[in-house]
């Protein structure tokens, strides 16, 4: 399962590369996500994260985070450029301090528990970003 | 700090270090260990020591921090076995020891023996590190003020610890909270006692040289 999704990581680098931009057009699993589950992921305090520094709108969630966008703000942005953004954000911005959530490369003292390890699986980004895109 | 915390911070009898302080009292005048002395034998008061730790300790050869020298005490003054750090009697002595430093400057010194560890404790500060690759540094020195989930994110000044957290429901040192927030970005913690844990508080106390000590503080 991993190792599947590692895989098609490959082949979107090599699809984002070819067209020259700092998109992902292709989704990690080659299936469309869950809106419904990206939201619970998103608004999760210890699966997404999003909320510790994004704001969004979650009337339900009364502390959110100000180290951000409003995630409104993907209004501007195409699907593969909110994957990409999604999956490691050091590709746009080299000193972005929003983490990689799909990439175990150039990180140090990783945790025991989380070595290896991708913050979000395959299917859990594309979840997210299918409920981005209802943000448009 | 919101002005509850602050106001039982500043109500020394009933706050909740109120406890921590009187067994570090005790503690204090207590003899131990097969010298049969007690702290006080040995020493009058402690005002502004809290301030100067850190300190390179010739006769260890290494950077030490207040509960480590207090350590050393014990061992080689009083001949007693080493308290368990983060233990509540060490707490209690650093509470009791820190308390007489309270609305004095924090006064850290750098000599050439001490400069690599300011040197190591910086670069820890300002490396990325953890699952999510964040650095002490872009928390606490590029949005300090901003709100994390709803917290507001301080600027990592060391000057109240130990501190009583309400979250703990107990006394913590400045190594706990900063294995709180090494668990925070997914990085693995260090034993407490690490001489990279003493090399941050060495270079945390020196960022905020000049600001007044206010042991044992309290917070969220
Ligand atoms: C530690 C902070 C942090 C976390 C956690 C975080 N982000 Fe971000 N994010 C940022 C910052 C800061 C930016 C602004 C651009 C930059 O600096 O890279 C950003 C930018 C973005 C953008 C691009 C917005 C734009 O207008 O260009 C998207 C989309 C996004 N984040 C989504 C997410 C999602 C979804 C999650 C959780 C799965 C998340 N972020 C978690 C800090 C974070
Ligand atoms: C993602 C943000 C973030 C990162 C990264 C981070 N911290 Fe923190 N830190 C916080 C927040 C938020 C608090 C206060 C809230 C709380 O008490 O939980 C805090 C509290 C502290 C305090 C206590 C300040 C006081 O007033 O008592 C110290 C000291 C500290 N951090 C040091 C560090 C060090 C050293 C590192 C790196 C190893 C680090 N932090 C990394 C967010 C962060």
């Amino acid at each position: 399962m991993r190792r599947f999704a590692a895989l098609s990581f490959l082949l979107c680098i090599a699809v984002s590369t070819s067209a020259g931009g700092d998109e992902i057009t292709a989704s990690l699993t080659g299936a469309k996500g869950d809106p419904a589950r990206g939201r619970a992921l998103v608004a999760s305090r210890q699966i997404g994260l999003c909320l510790l520094c994004h704001s969004g709108p979650f009337p339900e969630e009364r502390f959110q985070g100000k180290l951000a966008p409003d995630l409104s703000s993907v209004a501007r942005l195409s699907e593969g450029e909110i994957r990409a953004r999604i999956v490691d954000p050091r590709r746009a911005n080299p000193e972005s301090i929003m983490p990689a959530y799909f990439s175990t490369q150039d990180l140090t003292r990783v945790a025991g528990g989380f070595r290896g390890k991708t913050i979000l699986t395959a299917e859990q980004i594309e979840d997210v970003v299918a409920y981005l895109l209802t943000l448009r | 700090m919101g002005r509850e915390t602050r106001a039982m911070q500043d109500d020394e009898t009933t706050g909740p270090a109120a406890l921590w302080l009187l067994d570090g009292e005790a503690l204090w005048g207590r003899k131990a260990g097969a010298s049969g002395k007690a702290c006080a034998d040995c020493h009058q008061g402690m005002k502004g020591v809290a301030a100067r730790f850190p300190v390179f300790d010739l006769s260890q050869n290494k950077l030490i921090n207040l509960d480590q020298r207090i350590n050393i005490c014990r061992v080689e003054q009083q001949k007693a076995p080493a308290l368990v750090l983060e233990g509540r009697e060490l707490l209690a002595l650093s509470a009791y020891v820190g308390r007489q430093s309270r609305g004095l400057p924090v006064d850290i010194q750098v000599n050439e023996k001490t400069k690599s560890f300011l040197d190591g404790g910086r670069a820890a500060f300002q490396r990325r590190q953890g699952q999510l690759n964040l650095s002490c540094a872009q928390c606490h020195d590029l949005n300090w003020g901003k709100s994390l989930a709803g917290n507001p994110i301080p600027q990592a000044h060391p000057t109240g610890y130990p501190l009583y957290r309400l979250e703990w429901q107990s006394l913590g040192s400045l190594q706990r909270r900063l294995r709180n927030c090494f668990i925070g970005v997914r990085a693995e913690p260090y034993a407490y006692g690490a001489p990279e844990y003493v090399e941050l508080e060495y270079y945390l106390m020196w960022r905020a040289r000049g600001m007044r000590l206010e042991a044992p503080a309290v917070r969220p």
